[in-house]
């Protein structure tokens, strides 16, 4: 697997066209980093010359910002910023929407100017442009649902793009009742992640995987390490593990390319 | 004698509209209480936003139901008060029904009025019936105590007395009816009078038409105790809204400041602090900590609780409710707002916003998912408060909850939020 570091990249004097931001999801967690080699497989099919920050990045800070702690937010930002206008960085690529959302619109005040996007939409980019061909056949007629991300959808509008990949793979696209803008959180965010829920008659993640599973789909697809997390729990929860399958969008092409 | 209504009417206008203005002088009073915020850029966007949201009800039909139905109300209740200019003049010149040498034009109009006022009635009724014989759940949440719900319930009644004398007024006014143009409905009503005297048409025909006046007078200064305030702040409130991608949280400017100050190696740690490094509060615990943005949110909040009947949190028993965090900010911005009328200005009535309206526990139930700023069909942004409130339990008070102490613990230690060692953040290439 090539994935150069920005390090390396400085000593060879070349400027990669992309940064992956890996985020600390996609570097620590086991379910996570699959997500994280799966895309780097799509990147290197493509042949994307990017760069990853290495043993550089650090947390983007969203889970401190949104837990109310501002300073640590600030110190992880102004950090991170300095590291990646240090390697003049003009363009980041992510596959987790909170580190999307607070590099997109948290990093500019602080001085982190850059493009951010989001996986699918670079993705989707690079069909576009004739790099990255996804072989239909593989996902033909499975039906598959998406679930919105929070931080992806509602939080930044990103609706399309990853509809548009399911569609390239020809699945049978089957919406939950609560989608795209009306879509219902996973539970996670708002560091949710990382604290027992509050007390209450049911889980959030049992709330919205039970919504996934009554479309009858085989896949839930996601585009977010942290909805991963939560609906694999909630499919495990319905006992149903062994019917259904929660994947990432990155992880459903790799499948189709065969790569 | 006969200018005594004249007097009558000018007195009642002079109360009404005096008290409205002190009314609406201590609204404004009280969202200034909040803390500054510049929301002057971008004027085009925000009429663009004010005519879709506030005037277009653009996110109303999302549930196009109540949608359409609020759509009727809501014309209704504007077109119909241009009948309240003539209403005015013939009120203060003992004229009647000045405006009738229009003719056709003036007996069109008056149909329509007729017809939406109508329509109006109708409306009314099926709203009622949504929160008294259906009872969506949305209506008798645990926030929807008694007042709230009494609220509702009285600006319907309004409604349907309002639209009552105005189609009575039109059906007994005898020579209105003989002209039979422009009574669609009240033509129908008026047989109901048939075996009335005139004198007796004539009183009913005054009657309405006084009470009409009397209770568009109380409605207006009824808006201040009740969510029907909406009406007027609906406009100022959509104009002013956050224009960001909803995922965007604000950056703590006086944070930053001491961030710089930390990171910059050349910055003496025991140097006197500049003079205008005022000693900040971080976060709000109180509605004085908020900006005024966000108090003139709970000001405008319709206590529709679209917002509530979207969260996660409250779809599953947690004890957070967006509308209740609205509501509850209104509710301590009046209690504070009644201190300074007693007062003449704000004196600590051990009391404040976190804890004795909003609990910690509501508060951290949040997912910050926005799924309630894009469902208040009035652009209110109750997350701000709860990151804002957050944020002073966080960074004034340490009592985040344990578990994610830790979390922050391992990103200032490790720059991730669990115990892993940054240098093993490229192993995942390898496995
Ligand atoms: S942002 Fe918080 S309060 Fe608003 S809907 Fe989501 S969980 Fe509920
Ligand atoms: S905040 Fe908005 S959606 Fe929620 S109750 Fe108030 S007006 Fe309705």
């Amino acid at each position: 697997m090539n994935v150069p570091t920005m390090a390396e990249m400085m000593a060879q004097g070349k400027q990669p066209e992309v940064l992956f931001w890996v985020g600390c999801a996609g570097s620590y967690d086991d379910r996570a980093k699959k997500i994280t080699r799966a895309f780097v497989k799509i990147l290197n099919e493509a042949k994307v010359e990017f760069a990853v920050l290495g043993t550089e990045e650090s947390c983007s800070g969203d889970p401190a910002k949104r837990a109310g702690n501002e300073f640590l937010f600030q110190m992880q930002a102004m950090t991170n910023i300095e590291i990646l206008n240090a390697y003049e960085i003009k363009k980041i690529v992510t596959a987790c929407p909170h580190c999307y959302n607070t590099l997109k619109n948290e990093y500019p005040q602080l001085g982190g100017k850059y493009e951010v996007v989001h996986h699918t939409e670079l993705l989707q980019s690079l069909i576009n442009e004739g790099r990255l061909k996804i072989e239909g056949g593989f996902f033909k007629g499975h039906r598959i649902t998406f679930h919105d991300p929070c931080y992806l959808g509602r939080a930044n509008d990103v609706y399309e793009a990853p509809r548009e990949l399911l569609e390239k793979m020809e699945v049978e696209l089957v919406e939950m009742n609560r989608c795209k803008s009306n879509g219902l959180c996973c539970g996670a965010g708002g560091a949710q992640m990382f604290k027992e829920a509050e007390k209450g008659n049911n889980e959030i993640f049992i709330e919205r995987t039970n919504e996934a599973l009554a479309t009858k789909s085989t896949i839930i697809a996601t585009g977010c390490p942290f909805c991963n997390t939560m609906i694999t729990d909630g499919v495990k929860n319905a006992n149903k593990e062994n019917e259904v399958q929660v994947l990432d969008i990155a992880e459903m092409i790799v499948s189709a390319n065969k790569l | 004698m006969h200018f005594i209504p004249n007097l009558l009417f000018a007195l009642l206008l002079v109360v009404g509209v005096s008290i409205f203005v002190k009314n609406i002088q201590k609204i404004i009073r009280n969202i200034k209480l909040g803390k500054a915020i510049d929301r002057t850029d971008n004027t085009d966007k925000r009429w663009k936003n004010m005519l879709l949201v506030a005037i277009g009800q653009s996110k109303m039909v999302i549930r196009p139901l109540s949608g359409i139905l609020h759509i009727i109300v809501y014309a209704g209740f504007i077109i119909i008060n241009i009948e309240v200019i003539e209403i005015l003049i013939d009120g203060l010149l003992g004229t009647h029904r000045i405006f009738r040498f229009a003719g056709t034009f003036y007996t069109v109009l008056i149909g329509s009025f007729e017809i939406l006022a109508f329509l109006v009635f109708i409306s009314v009724i099926i709203f009622w019936m949504r929160r008294m014989v259906v009872r969506l759940p949305r209506f008798w949440n645990k926030e929807m105590t008694s007042w709230p719900r009494n609220d509702a319930l009285n600006i319907l009644y309004f409604e349907m007395v309002l639209m009552s004398l105005f189609i009575i007024m039109n059906a007994t006014d005898m020579a209105f009816q003989q002209l039979n143009s422009g009574n669609p409905i009240s033509q129908f009503i008026a047989p109901l009078f048939s075996n009335f005297s005139v004198e007796t048409h004539h009183f009913i025909e005054r009657t309405a038409w006084w009470i009409h006046v009397i209770g568009i007078f109380i409605f207006l200064n009824y808006l201040y105790y009740s969510k029907h305030l909406h009406i007027l702040l609906a406009f100022p409130n959509t104009y002013f809204a956050d224009l960001n991608p909803k995922g965007q949280l604000d950056n703590l400017e006086s944070v930053t400041n001491e961030v710089k100050l930390m990171m910059d190696p050349n910055a003496n740690p025991y140097a006197a602090p500049a003079d205008d490094a005022s000693p900040s509060k971080f976060g709000a615990s109180d509605v004085t900590d908020l900006n005024w943005i966000q108090l003139m949110n709970a000001y405008t909040c319709t206590e529709c609780g679209r917002c509530t009947s979207v969260c996660p949190a409250n779809i599953t028993g947690k004890e957070l409710s967006p509308r209740a965090i609205m509501m509850k900010t209104r509710d301590r911005m009046e209690e504070v707002g009644k201190i300074i009328d007693q007062k003449g200005s704000f004196e600590n009535d051990g009391k404040q916003l976190l804890n004795d309206y909003i609990t910690p526990e509501e508060l951290w139930a949040c997912t910050s998912c926005n799924a309630c700023v894009e469902a208040c069909p009035v652009n209110i942004n109750p997350l701000s408060i709860i990151i804002d409130m957050r944020r002073f339990l966080v960074m004034e008070q340490s009592a985040a909850p344990q578990e994610l102490n830790v979390m922050m613990t391992n990103i200032e230690n490790n720059g991730a939020p669990w115990q892993y060692s940054q240098m093993d953040r490229l192993n995942w290439k390898d496995e």
